[in-house]
């Protein structure tokens, strides 16, 4: 017997972390739960946001802090948003120029990305730059809404270097990064993978630090939906995100790391050399040209439990936006977002069994 | 007679940018000026000092374009999203057309609603212009094929033109089938048959 699949329309932007949409529908998951996932490439972050607000798209890859600033009315055309699954952990890392990298390290920045270490010898290098020819420092985020953005800033801010004085934050689409560290438009940037190992493997850029150092196992991308969306299309919001725990899983075994690799350098995902994308999948990251390091979970894409949002992440990102006067505190937006990471929905369609206690969040400079 | 708005248009498409700009210009703005290439953005913006930004939905710096008008000190005038003082008709079409627009805080709706709904009817005439072209070039290899596999039947069942192409057109039917899925399986089969 035939059964009809329910159509549902996914935006989501050329990166590692969009795999569990990607293996959603390229491995099968998807249709097994009855969906035709249909998956739209986008440029920008900008445009994922327009066009889920006009209802072209049904759910969407977003960065973790979108569905948090749309719905406090922090962008433009603002819509209530949830975010009800997590699609991946960490994959992100902090990369300067070559040039930098060598001032750095003439400070004594640790080799093997410690934070703390490579932060304090930039703030040395801000400090002797800024005796003899003025600082002028400038780093890239892809969006300003985003954990890239709230990781540099906690890394320079743990220093003692002030984001918004003693550096210049600028905002550029992931691909272009590499690319403008080459050309000198930029001397660092924050960014996801594969566009970290892009400079490394062209020369031009080093790894200094990555997320899973700054905040171990915490959340980057998320499943973005709209609170219209979400409770007119329960069943199958549930469906898709089983569909995508399970996803998640075959993404995570390292047994599927070719087969994956070579589903997301296709044309029509990330169209992008095997060479870039396989330090992440496979957890082997070059910092420079000379060895790799394992980095444990570097990048972590698991369903179950794993992909549960937590409130407590979302008011983190929350304090991020304060903190970073992006957005003013209040007690009702704590409220907010403490429900768009509510993991109510997520446990509920994969049946598992409700959470009371909240792990606490642990940073690198977490005492 | 000239409105007095200034018009950005940034979009890398060099024949789409000249069909809106030609739009504009017949509707009355003389100010339009096209921008093909993202280097140096921020320096154009601040000297070109424009009321309004049309940019294409393609464009991948969109969101560093938004994040500029937000703390750029080079920009002189508070810039915000057009959609955010339009309506949802308008956002809709906007978005469904491909493009996206940006105004100086101040400039009043009334006059920005031409300004976009002209932006937004030009970029659907490029489109529908863009398909026009793609179908034609399908249509024509579509053609090829048919012929390639007329003179295939014609060859080696000794066929008259007419009778080569019944013959496909009667299979076709046959099988449920579209001639140029036949042609395209006759000239495979022939290609794989040949020695």
């Amino acid at each position: 017997m035939e059964t009809r699949l329910t159509s549902v329309i996914a935006g989501f932007i050329p990166l590692l972390d969009s795999a569990v949409l990607v293996a959603a529908k390229e491995i099968g998951f998807a249709e097994r739960e009855g969906i035709a996932l249909k998956l739209v490439r986008e440029s920008s972050w900008a445009n994922i946001r327009d066009r889920i607000a006009v209802g072209h798209f049904d759910v969407s890859h977003m960065l973790a802090p979108m569905p948090i600033a749309a719905s406090l009315n922090l962008t433009s055309l603002s819509v209530p948003m949830l975010a009800p699954m997590v699609l991946g952990l960490g994959g992100n890392a902090i990369t300067v120029s070559s040039t930098l990298w060598t001032e750095m390290a003439d400070q004594g920045a640790d080799q093997n990305g410690d934070p703390a270490s490579t932060g304090s010898a930039l703030a040395r290098v801000i400090r002797a730059r800024g005796e003899a020819r003025g600082s002028s420092i400038r780093f890239g985020v892809v969006h300003p809404f985003s954990g890239h953005a709230y990781e540099l800033r906690y890394w320079l801010a743990a220093a003692g270097i002030d984001p918004d004085r003693h550096v210049e934050i600028t905002v550029l689409a992931p691909q272009l990064m590499a690319d403008a560290l080459t050309a000198g438009h930029l001397d660092g940037y924050c960014v996801g993978e594969p566009w970290n190992s892009a400079a490394v493997v062209a020369g031009t850029g080093r790894i200094v630090t990555c997320k899973q150092s700054i905040w171990p196992s915490s959340p980057e991308k998320v499943l973005g939906v709209t609170r219209k969306w979400a409770s007119a299309n329960p069943e199958v919001l549930a469906a898709l995100m089983r569909a995508m725990s399970d996803a998640a899983d075959w993404c995570s075994d390292p047994n599927n790391a070719n087969h994956l690799t070579e589903i997301l350098t296709g044309p029509d995902y990330l169209a992008c050399t095997p060479s870039i994308c396989r330090p992440a999948l496979c957890g082997e990251m070059r910092f420079d040209l000379t060895a790799a390091r394992t980095i444990p979970d570097f990048l972590t894409f698991s369903g179950g439990e794993t992909a549960a949002p937590t409130p407590e992440h979302g008011r983190w990102f929350y304090e991020q936006m304060v903190r970073w006067r992006q957005a003013e505190f209040s007690d009702d937006q704590v409220e907010e977002v403490s429900s768009i990471f509510s993991p109510s929905l997520y446990r509920a369609a994969l049946g598992l069994e409700e959470k009371a206690a909240e792990g606490s969040i642990r940073l690198f400079d977490t005492p | 007679m000239s409105s007095g708005i200034s018009i950005l248009v940034i979009d890398d498409n060099k024949i789409r940018a000249s069909i809106i700009e030609e739009g504009l210009r017949d509707a009355g703005h003389d100010k339009v000026i096209l921008v093909h290439q993202m280097d140096g953005l921020v320096r154009q913006i601040a000297d070109i000092n424009p009321d309004v930004i049309v940019i294409d939905l393609e464009n991948p710096n969109r969101d560093q374009l938004e994040h500029m008008f937000q703390v750029s000190r080079t920009v002189h005038r508070p810039i915000a999203m057009f959609v955010d003082k339009a309506d949802s008709l308008s956002i809709e079409a906007a978005v469904d057309a491909g493009v996206s627009a940006y105004v100086v805080d101040g400039l009043k709706r009334e006059r920005l609603k031409p300004i976009l709904d002209m932006a937004v009817s030009r970029f659907r005439a490029f489109s529908k212009l863009a398909q026009e072209l793609e179908d034609a070039r399908t249509e024509l290899a579509d053609r090829k094929s048919i012929d390639r596999a007329k003179g295939i039947l014609m060859k080696s069942k000794g066929l008259s033109e007419q009778e080569a192409y019944e013959l496909l057109r009667r299979t076709a039917m046959n099988q449920s089938r579209k001639i140029i899925d036949v042609a395209q399986s006759l000239i495979i089969a022939s290609g794989l048959l040949a020695d």
